[in-house]
């Protein structure tokens, strides 16, 4: 993910003015006459710069904030190390095993019922919804997942979508060992996307491709036709885009908003307490993340199902998107932040700096008239 | 692994608030040093070009890519004493000492006419003609006593730019 490509300008349009929430422009709105020195001063860009250098709320939304150091003294390092011993040296074996028996199982159960139930599509399908769920409860149970579910179960009801913020891959692991979602996906390389291809397809998921420009309309119809289908699981969207470290939120995007549905906001909020579930896909892969996970003693989150939202007359989908943002911010506890998570792989448009180009020279055009 | 880094000692500390003249205190070099560690992505020693165009709000900034000239491939020394201009300790002096500099990237001392318009360029863009630049330019120069053909020096700077609202500075987060 070094090579970073410019947008198209299509991103710029998905999000509300981010000036409103930028810190107001230091250009100074002046009537006097126009002199060398205005012309010459840079200071207000040169310090917009230098502020961005020094600390910039996208920076933050993907920093890992590694946990507090309590193991630095004489009596708390030995017991720390006696942690580390059993957690490498039981727990970990341990739950390996846990894994390995339900990958046995769940393979085995899986292509016998593709073979067994080929004609019988609605008992297959029911069957192949139960050992998804199955099979996440054995993932969660390989990280001593302790996850407090808050709120309503959801229904399985034609026309809505849920929607979540999104901290890692496990979110959807998490979510779909209580309900068969049907998950709106990043193609992923490796086992995960041979996971994706196999399994997930049954239950309904729907892959995209972040870097293909094609791939949003293709993305975008087969969600509406899911979306409309009675016996489909119901869609599971992470409209952040990206993985977040959990105190923030970034922009959502708008395809979750505008197919006719009620949205369904879902929060999570993970406990750092023994780990932070954050998989800052920059530093490591999928599975070392999940080697981490299953080292430490616990993964503890809340998850909270919230009130069905309705797009309101006179909403825009993307006012629609950011009230729904909103609402799963306040209940989780992170702060939102007005940037475009796809900016983690891309670079911003020209649009904003044409716009502070403009400001400037209309102000040097307006003060030259000022004799 | 998020932000660990390698910790500065005491040493490292005043040598590098020696280097940028006292102008950032301990804590605030120790922050700009956590600062830098995430920047610094892969934690060579210095930042590249593409780290510091990852920031948005940096990307988004007109004068990027001058700035990024200045920036590009610094350690965290340099880095201290690139910012070093922006603390509310800096004299007139040393920030239009920077602002010159942004002029004149080719390091010889002197800014052209050529160089000013290059950077009105950048933070005009396309909303003014490169005819309606230069008319500005020389007009102005012109009343303030400057030649067209004459580049401007340190001094001539400092004369220029040296009145009371110029305000250059940022505030570094301490935690």
């Amino acid at each position: 993910m070094s090579q970073l490509n410019s947008s198209s300008s299509e991103m710029d349009l998905d999000r509300p003015n981010i000036e409103e929430y930028l810190p107001p422009d230091s250009i100074k709105e002046s009537n006097e006459k126009l002199r060398l020195r205005d012309l010459l001063d840079v200071s207000p860009a040169l310090t917009e710069a230098a502020g961005a250098i020094i600390d910039d709320s996208f920076t933050r939304c993907f920093k890992s904030n590694p946990p507090e150091r309590w193991n630095w003294n004489i009596y708390l390092f030995p017991l720390w190390c006696f942690g580390v011993v059993i957690r490498y040296g039981i727990l970990f074996p341990l739950r390996v095993m846990v894994l390995i028996i339900g990958w046995i199982i769940f393979l085995s159960s899986f292509f016998s019922v593709q073979f067994l139930l080929k004609g019988h599509d609605k008992w297959k399908k029911k069957i192949e919804r139960y050992l998804v769920e199955l099979m996440c409860s054995f993932f969660v149970a390989s990280w001593t997942g302790v996850v407090k579910y808050h709120g309503p179960r959801p229904s399985m009801r034609p026309k809505q979508v849920f929607v979540a913020n999104h901290t890692s891959m496990i979110d959807f692991i998490i979510l779909e060992q209580m309900t068969p979602f049907a998950v709106i996906m990043q193609k992923h390389p490796g086992w995960v996307g041979l996971l994706q291809s196999t399994v997930l397809e049954s239950v309904g998921c729907i892959w995209f491709n972040r870097s293909e420009a094609k791939d949003r309309e293709i993305v975008a119809r087969k969600l509406r036709e899911h979306v409309q289908g009675v016996d489909n699981n119901p869609v599971l969207i992470f409209p952040e885009g990206t993985c977040v470290n959990n105190h923030y939120t970034v922009m959502f995007k708008k395809g979750a908003f505008e197919l006719g549905c009620t949205v369904c906001p879902i929060a999570i909020k993970y406990n750092k307490i023994f780990v932070d579930a954050f998989w800052n896909s920059r530093k490591q892969s999928f599975t070392k993340h999940l080697l981490r996970l299953m080292t430490s003693w616990a993964v503890v989150c809340d998850v909270w199902y919230l009130e069905p939202q309705n797009q309101r007359p006179g909403e825009t989908s993307i006012e629609f998107a950011e009230r729904v943002r909103e609402i799963i911010s306040v209940r989780a506890g992170l702060k939102m932040v007005p940037w475009d998570g796809y900016l983690k792989y891309s670079r911003p448009g020209p649009k904003h700096t044409e716009r502070k180009q403009q400001i400037f020279a209309e102000s040097v055009l307006k003060r030259l008239e000022e004799k | 692994m998020g932000s660990t880094y390698s910790m500065l000692t005491q040493y490292d500390i005043e040598e590098v608030q020696e280097y940028c003249n006292n102008l950032f205190s301990q804590q605030e070099i120790v922050s700009l040093y956590e600062r830098f560690c995430q920047l610094d992505r892969n934690s060579k020693g210095f930042i590249s070009s593409d780290e510091i165009l990852s920031v948005p709000e940096f990307a988004m900034n007109p004068l990027s890519h001058r700035l990024l000239k200045m920036v590009d491939g610094l350690n965290f020394k340099d880095f201290v004493a690139f910012l070093s201009a922006f603390s509310s300790k800096a004299n007139i002096r040393q920030k239009i000492e920077l602002i010159f500099k942004v002029y004149d990237l080719d390091g010889n001392g002197k800014v052209t006419f050529s160089d000013v318009l290059e950077v009105l360029r950048d933070l005009t863009g396309s909303f003014m003609s490169e005819e309606q630049r230069e008319e500005v330019l020389s007009h102005l120069l012109k009343e303030a006593g400057y030649a067209k053909t004459s580049s401007l020096l340190l001094d001539d700077f400092i004369k220029i730019l040296d009145y009371p609202c110029l305000r250059m500075e940022v505030e570094i987060p301490v935690d």
